[in-house]
């Protein structure tokens, strides 16, 4: 009895990953999307490094100056579903991400799989990312491959079950995957621009967005603050009633981490701003004018 | 009967026990108060510099140096007696400081001295120009930085 059981279910549980497998495309990306890259523009993947933010999860803990550039990973996140570490995505061949194909890194920024097909944690803020030009992605492919090599291993993630079973991610993303820009209403120029740096790239709504029970961000609540996941306090929101500093002073804000009263930043904005103050002012503008018109 | 005079006897000594645990919190708020004081004076300081840095206000080499020398000073006042044990965020709820800065002591030390040699360099600097004043600036707002990311609470 109980083994007819455990059989069945055992076939079952199979039969629905065959079934997975068989409804989500094993390469997303098409030849038709990598035939349309231009090779990649360095500049303006430096650009979308520091808009990005990678460098905030994927360097050591504590880094600062040129050691950002190396992004070894192993930065730890205790969640509620158990402790993720940043990967190496240094261009080590064996370690990093030195061998993967520019298909491959677009695959995994965009559609959130690693270079084996199956599905990667949304830590790695892929539903972000799947947002962003995939011209910008080739670009950052670029600029990452010219960054320096470091052979740390990356650390498998420590989670509790059944969140370590990863093509249970599969569901996850046919759910958040696809959902699109949070702010659908009508935008200035500006502010669309700004809309795409925070949205696509610098993944803002991470931390200052309260999330639903599976972890994804709440785009009804979007950027009204939410409980600090590294600690006691609260993230601030943003939102116009709320941060109520002119549109200069926010843009001023990201660059050299004073508020309009000249306290500094705290926490992990400390590093966000290290990330910001590498982008043109009219960039940081963009994103003080999307705060503002946010609704 | 026994059992639940005994239990009333150890509920007020527990009680009394938690009273007396927090004393010390009421005691350090001095302390507490006295370092936010010292934040709030290197904020009206840098404030005048960050102004004239944004552009918002002109630069005034007289008044930056005023504003650095303060800062400089503030930088040389030693920290003995700011941070004592127990006055870290539980103490009040307008306080920041997270308990890691009692376990990471000498980080956090090393940490306000780099504020100095920032706060020192931005000295020397401040008085010669816009532009010299600027580049001092921002070594000062990242030993700011630093000391926050790890040490303070976020709102």
């Amino acid at each position: 009895m109980w083994k007819k059981l455990i059989l069945s279910a055992s076939l079952a549980a199979f039969g629905g990953f065959l079934l997975i497998w068989a409804v989500f495309p094993r390469s997303p990306i098409t030849a038709s999307t990598m035939a349309a890259l231009a090779d990649p523009n360095l500049e303006n993947g430096a650009r979308v490094f520091w808009a990005g933010g990678c460098a905030s999860c994927h360097a050591a803990n504590g880094a600062e100056g040129e050691a950002r550039l190396i992004l070894a990973g192993g930065r730890a996140f205790e969640t509620e579903f158990g402790t993720f570490y940043a990967p190496n995505i240094s261009p080590d061949a064996t370690a990093g991400i030195g061998d993967w194909t520019m298909a491959q890194f677009l695959r995994a920024m965009q559609h959130g799989r690693g270079p084996n097909g199956l599905p990667l944690y949304p830590a790695f803020p892929y539903t972000a990312y799947r947002l962003a030009d995939p011209q910008d992605m080739a670009d950052l492919y670029g600029y990452l491959q010219s960054l320096p090599a470091d052979p740390s291993l990356s650390r498998d993630h420590d989670l509790t079950f059944p969140f370590n079973i990863r093509p249970a991610l599969f569901f996850w993303q046919a759910l958040y995957l696809e959902r699109g820009y949070a702010v659908t209403a009508p935008l200035s120029d500006e502010a669309l621009r700004g809309r795409y740096l925070v949205e696509a790239l610098a993944h803002c709504g991470e931390c200052h967005t309260s999330r639903g029970a599976l972890g994804a961000v709440d785009h009804g609540a979007w950027l009204r603050g939410a409980p600090n996941p590294s600690g006691q306090g609260r993230i601030p929101p943003l939102t116009p009633d709320e941060l109520t500093w002119p549109k200069d002073e926010i843009a001023a804000y990201l660059n050299d981490g004073f508020t309009p009263s000249f306290d500094s930043a705290g926490g992990h904005m400390v590093d966000v701003i290290r990330n910001m103050a590498m982008l043109q002012p009219d960039d940081r503008a963009a994103i003080a004018q999307y705060l503002k018109e946010l609704p | 009967m026994t059992f639940s005079a005994s239990f009333t006897t150890k509920s007020i000594l527990l009680a009394a026990a938690l009273a007396m645990a927090g004393l010390p919190a009421i005691a350090n708020e001095g302390a507490i108060g006295a370092r936010q004081g010292q934040f709030k004076i290197m904020a009206l300081n840098i404030g005048v510099l960050g102004g004239m840095a944004r552009g918002t206000v002109e630069y005034d080499a007289a008044q930056a140096q005023i504003a650095a020398d303060n800062l400089a000073a503030i930088s040389q006042l030693n920290q003995a007696f700011n941070w004592p044990e127990g006055s870290d965020m539980m103490a009040a709820t307008t306080n920041r400081a997270l308990p890691a800065i009692w376990e990471n002591q000498d980080d956090f030390l090393a940490k306000w001295a780099a504020f100095g040699t920032a706060a020192t360099g931005l000295q020397a600097a401040a008085g010669n120009g816009l532009e010299a004043m600027q580049a001092a600036l921002g070594p000062v707002g990242g030993s700011c930085g630093a000391c926050h990311d790890a040490y303070r609470q976020p709102q």
